[in-house]
């Protein structure tokens, strides 16, 4: 129990429009062990992102609603938690980064303002303390100038900078988990490199643990010790980034590696997922990937495979592996 | 490869773009291109590679003139192309097909697909409307789609089908060169795998010369014969592919290559971080551009521009003082 | 094709196919006010059609034994100073507002949209001095510009249609080009640029379509608009001859007995009224459907 600091337990989450409930995500089990860097890896639509909303309830209107299941944040389960206590763990125990910095600065604040607001709120610092704590969060990642910047506003600033704010941001409370949803998709691959330098260190400095968000596997396996990959919806998939990428074993998984050209590695022919994501209105009866699937048998068409163990500490959903081992969860 | 004819020439364009800077600050400029030079064979792909604003998507507008340049020459098939009247371009175009970077914006979403496919026969040529029809589905099945999706509005499709549908208006007149700006950046990584094997069967078959932009390094190399590295409006080197991702000359390139994420946890090597930001082309560094953040730079980058100059391997040029 | 072999591409089956009448049709049930003011549109109409048919008396024929009588069973809406039956005048002039005002809107629209489309696509001098006449008429109040018009002009209706219409043009003239201004941004038309075709065709073909429903919704609006300027210019007795069953004409003829006889002027005052509301709400509720800006 302790060695994992949260733990996600058959997470449902719906949405409803138009009076139509379109279930989003469904029996999503996985844990985040204290000190690691865990990525959720899947490709647009997969429900990686409202995984991060429902960790954080964040919701922000009333379409999402999650109808089942445990998220247990160090003993606690958040989702039976009053939105008042929900608040005070938000931003200081577990903090977050977004995609698009800019949309999460407030633009007509001055950047010290926005980080003394959440030093001062969370930690209940003086000005001058909280002016201090922000200023060591900037050196610390990477910004040049600190004083200076705390009296400009985001738009002034690259996106990079931006992004290296936002981290700032997250990081000034000393969260114990930090949530990254897809913090280098929106920058160049040499600001990208920045940032993910700077977070691994800051994560290996703090000793803290971090859910990395992200669709590019060359990210993953990059930053991440364990990787959990999830499609329409399900996570499909659970290893530590070395057996992932030696030896996926789901389906999807593979075509995946298999899909990203690799530098240095000649191939006339990149492997490819043949087809599209199906739509949640649209969902295949049996297993959600088999009209996708190479490896498809009649039994995936008729019911959805159960997660399994398929190796040390190694998930699978699929029904290759079903009866290989014991059945984990539903 | 050898001695086939070069399909385009490209030689010292240049494109300035103005902007507004509120009343009282003094007009300024962006340089966005800045004497890019570079020329692609028939039946090769020579891809435009760099970062946000370095000017790649304006080159390619160049050279498809959806954009003028303001000095230079661009030859497509021996037709010198810079000052062409529009009306004689009218020709040209059908030797020059775009595809775009977002399958959602491109295509005209109050029409069919039958309409935005057969859109470029519609102004090229004078086929019946029964002959136009037959060539759509016969080029809808090429590109991997159904003729009954002719019937269908944009919107009904995923982001991969859009871009096959645009990939088939661009081949509906057989052109010669294709400009494919950023043309998979928007899709999932399951979803751009089907349509760079998609590209490279298409090469195949139909003889075609792509100009390929891309921010991505992985799959600039998987689909390029040659690459032109671009920073800050100018191409910094150029050069076959295997050249450029073997023996990279150009610190920015070096740094570049190093910065792109390795799918594979026990890859092994050193990462070169640079410093800093891109400088705003508003006010562009003097010297070398890459000076600022150059980890190599001498006195001489601060003051004089290098110039693209063939290094030791063939057909490889860098624009380095080194 | 080997191409096609190796995509096995038809496992998505697009999202049903929608009829865009359908799912209009849908959203508009919705709207209810708009609906209902939709519904009393047509109903309208209807009488605009068949209005000679249908109205219970000859709204022309004077008949002094009736003069100026209140409603009654015999004259639903009563009688005017000339005995003549109000209800018959009401139906009869539906004919003659709807007309003039949807004519006058209508040709507002079609000259204001091509030259919002030009200076627009365009740009340049031709938008600079386009513009800056838009300008000037704004400069006018509306209604002055109309009597100016008709003053000009002379009374009658075909001016009417004229002088209201020559006001709406460089309202329609303005928003076509804000219109015309994003769409041409738009990739699709980028696309279609760098296929070759000819800016006719961008125009009309690409960035036509685009200003369409914002061009709808304005027209229902502009209508209500239209329906009080000419009402107002028959009224000041420029536009349709005092005698006609004109709304505004009638309000003018009636304003003597005001004091005597007040429903002669409190009448048709309720057709306009009612006539402009409704046009107004169905404006709304189409923005509400159609405009980009309003949609979630």
């Amino acid at each position: 129990m302790s060695e994992n600091i949260m733990e996600v337990k058959h997470l449902q989450t719906q949405f409803t429009r138009d009076n139509q409930k379109t279930v989003v995500l469904d029996h999503v089990s996985f844990h985040i062990k204290k000190g690691e860097v865990l990525g959720l890896v899947g490709e647009s639509g997969c429900g990686k992102s409202v995984t991060s909303l429902s960790i954080m309830r964040l919701f922000k209107d009333t379409t999402g609603e999650i109808t089942n299941g445990e998220i247990v944040y160090n003993g606690t389960n958040l989702l039976s938690i009053s939105e008042s206590d929900m608040r005070r763990i938000r931003g200081k125990e577990i903090s977050m980064i977004f995609q698009e910095p800019m949309t999460s600065l407030n633009p007509v604040m001055k950047i010290g303002e926005q980080l003394m607001e959440a030093i001062r709120l969370h930690l209940g610092y003086s000005d001058q303390k909280a002016r201090e704590q922000a200023v060591s969060m900037l050196t610390k990642v990477g910004i040049p100038r600190p004083s200076e910047i705390m009296g400009e506003y985001p738009h002034q600033l690259s996106g990079g900078m931006r992004q290296r704010i936002m981290i700032a941001m997250a990081m000034s409370c000393n969260p114990n988990l930090l949530i990254a949803d897809e913090p280098t998709t929106a920058l160049d691959v040499t600001i990208q490199a920045q940032i993910l330098d700077v977070m691994k260190q800051l994560q290996a400095e703090e000793h803290m643990s971090m859910l990395l968000i992200t669709h590019d596997l060359g990210v993953v396996a990059e930053m991440c010790n364990r990787v959990v990959v999830m499609y329409a919806g399900r996570v499909v998939e659970e290893a530590s980034v070395y057996d992932l990428f030696d030896e996926p074993k789901h389906p999807y998984t593979k075509g995946l590696i298999g899909s990203v050209p690799k530098i240095g590695q000649k191939r006339a022919r990149l492997d490819s997922v043949p087809g599209n994501v199906p739509t949640p209105n649209n969902m295949p009866k049996g297993c959600k990937f088999a009209p996708r699937c190479k490896d498809v048998m009649p039994v995936c068409w008729e019911k959805e495979p159960v997660i399994t163990t398929v190796g040390k500490e190694r998930f699978c959903r699929c029904w290759l592996y079903q009866g290989e081992g014991r059945d984990v969860h539903v | 490869m050898f001695m086939s004819k070069s399909l385009v020439v490209v030689d010292g364009i240049k494109k300035t773009f103005p902007i507004d800077s509120g009343l009282l600050s003094s007009k300024k400029s962006v340089k966005a291109v800045n004497h890019v030079s570079f020329e692609i064979k028939e039946g090769e792909t020579f891809s435009l590679v760099g970062e946000s604003g370095c000017g790649k998507s304006t080159t390619g507008r160049l050279v498809t003139r959806l954009l003028m340049p303001d000095e230079g020459k661009i030859w497509i098939n021996g037709e010198e192309i810079s000052k062409m009247k529009e009306t004689k371009l009218r020709e040209v175009r059908k030797q020059v097909q775009m595809v775009f970077q977002d399958p959602y914006a491109s295509l005209n979403p109050r029409m069919k697909i039958r309409d935005v496919v057969a859109e470029p026969l519609l102004i090229h040529t004078k086929l019946s409307a029964q002959e136009r029809d037959r060539i759509v589905a016969e080029m809808l099945e090429v590109v991997g789609l159904s003729s009954y999706h002719a019937e269908k509005f944009a919107h009904e499709f995923s982001g991969g089908q859009r871009q096959r549908i645009g990939i088939a208006r661009a081949l509906i007149l057989k052109p010669k060169l294709i400009v494919a700006d950023e043309p998979v950046s928007a899709l999932d990584v399951s979803i751009q795998s089907q349509i760079l094997n998609l590209l490279k069967d298409l090469q195949e078959e139909f003889h075609l010369t792509y100009l390929f932009i891309s921010h991505d390094l992985s799959v600039v190399e998987h689909i390029s014969d040659k690459i032109g590295v671009m920073y800050l409006g100018s191409l910094v080197e150029s050069g076959p592919k295997e050249t450029i991702f073997a023996n990279p000359r150009h610190p920015y390139t070096k740094a570049l290559l190093s910065s792109v994420p390795i799918p594979d946890p026990r890859a092994k090597r050193e990462r070169i971080i640079l410093q800093g930001d891109v400088p705003s082309p508003v006010n562009p560094p003097l010297g070398c551009l890459f000076h600022t953040r150059c980890p190599f730079a001498m006195d001489i980058c601060k003051t004089t521009p290098p110039a693209l100059r063939e290094a030791a391997d063939r057909d490889h040029f860098v624009a380095c003082h080194l | 094709m080997e191409v096609v072999k190796e995509i096995g591409h038809n496992v998505v089956v697009p999202t049903e196919k929608k009829s865009r009448a359908r799912e209009f049709w849908k959203k508009w049930k919705k709207q209810k006010t708009a609906f209902w003011a939709g519904f009393f549109i047509l109903f309208l109409f209807v009488i605009a059609l068949f209005g000679p048919w249908i109205a219970p008396y000859d709204p022309y024929e004077p008949n002094y034994d009736v003069t100026l009588q209140t409603p009654s069973i015999e004259h639903w809406a009563g009688t005017d100073e000339y005995g003549r039956d109000i209800l018959s005048r009401i139906i009869v002039g539906t004919g003659i507002s709807l007309g003039v005002s949807f004519s006058s809107v209508l040709v507002g629209a079609v000259v204001g949209t091509i030259l919002g489309l030009i200076s627009g696509y365009y740009g340049g001098w031709m938008d600079r001095l386009i513009m800056r006449w838009s300008d000037v008429m704004f400069a006018f109040p509306d209604l002055l510009l109309a009597i100016a018009i008709v003053a000009i002009l002379g009374p009658g209706l075909t001016n009417v249609v004229v002088a209201v219409a020559v006001f709406s043009i460089p309202s329609f003239a303005r928003l076509i080009r804000g219109n015309t201004l994003a769409a041409k941004e738009a990739v699709f038309v980028e696309a279609a640029r760098s296929m070759g075709a000819k800016s006719s065709r961008i125009m009309f073909r690409h960035i036509f379509p685009e200003t369409v429903s914002s061009m709808i919704v304005f027209f229902s609006m502009r209508i209500g608009t239209s329906i009080l300027a000419a009402s107002s210019l028959s009224f000041l007795g420029l536009g349709a001859a005092p005698e006609s069953p004109d709304w505004g004409a009638m309000l003018s003829m009636g304003r003597d007995y005001l004091a005597t006889s007040p429903h002669v002027v409190i009448i048709p005052g309720i057709a306009i009224f009612l006539t402009v509301l409704a046009f107004n709400l169905v404006g709304d509720g189409l923005r509400d459907i159609l405009d980009p800006k309003t949609k979630n």
